[in-house]
């Protein structure tokens, strides 16, 4: 069994994030997983993203009622490649676009339609491409308890943005700290 | 400028204009000649994992049923450590050529590893991420092209939180840009540049060093010029890699090295350098330069000598631009401190990159071409001698040594005046007697200037065996009319 003397070693510890059970023994793996499943994490519905931007979109497409409401008069879904200005009246001309535009796959998995379940479940109401990926779980979901998903308020905003908590920083940048600076071969 | 000065015999005089013109055509060739020559360095960059850091031995080539077993325990296993392993496994044998083509032959492996790639476990992610990496590596277009259902995740993780994952994304994505047309055709509607503009403003140094790889591949594709550079010119990225050259505390070697490179690789393209003007870029590269030297001789190396070249040739190019000239040159390049950084680094460059002698002397040359104020500079600093010094070098150091002392002395009388006497004589009938046509064409070059401007050296010239000297090359087809035009001045005053 290779032993990984680079990497951090610490007695095994669970991730504290409510809901999630994972074990880690090395800082590196935390840190990489907190930043993928709890960065930007929804509040709402546990779903992680893999950015702010993509969390921006789903809040206001998914939990947002005054999006709804928008949405029958404007042209309200965003596109979902960065620095793309363009808007579509629904979830579908904006996949379109995606697809046909962006050149991005048509089972893009973070630009899912919305579903009336909770995220432990997956309906047959659902987008056919989606149905296809059940064996891995529903993308980005962290293992939480469904009871634990409020439902969305109707009327009322809040702010939703879950992001980094200025306390936890991974020794980024701090010169104390387990990591070593690895050194990459370069051939010029 | 030539008619202010009377003429000798109306004969001669035609020849020489004509000689003249002729000669300022060669050099503002010269001037521009570096704007092709992009280096051609493709850097490949692996992330070496610790156990194989240590030497230890790699996994063998895997053949299709093993490729399937590892593929299909990562996505379906039971167990978190089984399923890393077999990712892991898998990312040793993707090192293999073979196991490259037959994964990517297998059906379906693409679809599972970005799956897996993006899927609610993180170190299952990392792994997968690996394994394209791996991929990337490859030189054959093929595998680089199975990896395209891959790219828009690549993008999409480049606007998140995990540094070391960024990192990973960006040097694949680079790997991959090298390796096919049909990648880079694929990522530019993704929003590749967008993303890179967003990422830029990363404060890690690790996330930046990748970034400048993998945009220094971009630049450096074929097409760049026509489909990739516009939109790298209207995006942020300019500036954003200026900020990050800026001399300073916060300069980071490494990093103003990559992005010292693309923006060569962008100033040769020639699509927009006036645009690179506005955004300072002269002034942040003459910064860097006196800092370079500054750094030089303190004798801390510290990685900067790297950033040698590529300022050099940005510097050096855009001093060919109309809009400079126009201009007269930005503050910092009047100063006569970059004439003494520049002489400074030769010195460094004579000792340790003997190489980068002629790119250092062909900036000079375009410093002072049109310059009246820092051919002054030489002058006051004293620099002649140690100019001259540089001559028995090389033949391509001499041509441009010489054509620094022709700047010198086509700016009039005056400065002709304080290149004579001295060694410069003695000096130029030694390159005479070389054979290389070019240095000693340059060599009548700057005795004419010499002769129009400073009659004197016409009888020293006679007294040292000139017409002799002369007469060595009076057969050569490049030189002939040079040589007779100087035979004329010489014996008919």
């Amino acid at each position: 069994v290779a032993e990984e003397p680079e990497r951090s070693r610490v007695p095994e510890f669970t991730c504290q994030v409510a809901g999630c059970c994972q074990v880690f023994a090395a800082l590196e793996d935390y840190q990489h997983h907190y930043n993928m499943l709890h960065g930007n994490a929804c509040s709402l519905c546990s779903r992680a993203f893999p950015s702010g931007h993509l969390l921006d979109a789903h809040i206001l497409e998914w939990h947002d009622s005054l999006f709804q409401i928008l949405a029958e008069r404007q042209d309200m879904y965003q596109c979902l490649v960065e620095g793309c200005p363009e808007r579509f009246k629904t979830s579908r001309d904006r996949k379109d676009h995606m697809v046909r535009f962006h050149l991005y796959p048509a089972d893009f998995r973070f630009d899912k339609p919305k579903t009336n379940k909770g995220p432990a479940l997956r309906g047959s109401d659902a987008d056919p491409s989606a149905a296809a990926l059940v064996d891995e779980g529903d993308m980005m979901e962290v293992c939480s308890d469904p009871a634990a998903t409020p439902p969305a308020p109707t009327g009322e905003r809040r702010t939703y943005s879950h992001r980094v908590p200025s306390t936890i920083c991974f020794g980024q940048g701090a010169s104390r700290g387990f990591k070593s600076t690895q050194k990459k071969n370069k051939h010029h | 400028m030539w008619s202010r000065y009377p003429r000798r015999s109306g004969l001669v005089a035609c020849g020489v204009e004509e000689l003249r013109r002729r000669r300022r055509e060669r050099e503002a060739a010269l001037r521009k000649a570096r704007r092709e020559q992009q280096l051609v360095s493709k850097r490949l960059l692996r992330e070496e994992a610790p156990e194989e850091a240590r030497g230890e031995c790699v996994a063998a080539v895997l053949g299709e049923a093993e490729v399937q077993q590892f593929l299909r325990l990562a996505q379906r296993g039971t167990e978190e450590k089984e399923r890393e392993k077999a990712l892991v496994s898998l990312r040793q044998g993707l090192q293999h050529p073979e196991t490259q083509q037959i994964f990517i032959r297998l059906e379906g492996s693409m679809r599972t590893l970005v799956g897996l790639l993006t899927s609610n476990r993180a170190l299952l992610q990392l792994e997968a991420a690996r394994c394209l990496h791996e991929l990337s590596h490859s030189e054959q277009s093929a595998v680089a092209e199975a990896c395209l259902p891959a790219t828009s995740y690549l993008l999409t993780y480049l606007s998140g939180h995990s540094s070391d994952f960024i990192e990973l994304c960006l040097y694949t994505l680079g790997n991959l840009i090298v390796e096919s047309e049909v990648v880079r055709r694929q990522l530019l509607p993704q929003g590749i540049v967008p993303a890179l503009a967003a990422c830029i403003q990363s404060p890690h140094v690790a996330v930046l060093e990748a970034l400048g790889y993998a945009l220094s591949q971009l630049l450096q594709a074929k097409e760049a010029p026509e489909k990739i550079i516009p939109s790298i010119l209207d995006s942020l990225l300019p500036q954003h890699m200026l900020r990050l050259m800026q001399p300073g505390p916060k300069l980071n070697p490494g990093v103003a090295v990559e992005f010292a490179w693309c923006l060569h690789y962008i100033i040769c393209s020639q699509v927009n350098n006036t645009l690179l003007i506005t955004h300072g870029a002269l002034s942040t590269l003459g910064m860097l330069l006196l800092d370079l030297a500054g750094a030089v001789q303190r004798t801390e190396e510290a990685g900067l000598e790297l950033l040698a070249c590529p300022v050099l040739r940005c510097l050096s190019n855009l001093l060919t631009e109309v809009a400079v000239e126009a201009m007269g040159g930005q503050m910092q390049l009047k100063d006569e401190r970059i004439v003494a950084a520049l002489f400074i680094l030769f010195q460094f460059f004579l000792q340790k990159q003997p190489s980068l002698l002629p790119e250092g002397l062909w900036l000079l040359n375009n410093l002072t071409a049109n310059s009246p104020t820092l051919c002054t500079s030489l002058l006051s600093l004293d620099l002649i001698e140690p100019l001259l010094q540089l001559l028995p070098l090389s033949n391509v150091v001499s041509v441009l040594v010489l054509t620094v002392l022709c700047n010198v002395a086509e700016k009039g009388p005056a400065y002709c005046r304080q290149l004579w006497p001295g060694p410069l004589l003695s000096c130029l009938l030694k390159t005479l007697a070389l054979s290389d046509t070019e240095v000693v064409g340059q060599s009548l070059e700057l005795l004419q200037l010499l002769f129009l401007y400073q009659p004197e050296a016409v009888q020293a010239f006679l007294q040292q065996s000139g017409l002799q000297a002369l007469e060595r090359h009076q057969e050569e087809a490049q030189l002939q009319d040079r040589v007779h035009a100087l035979q004329q001045i010489a014996l008919h005053g």
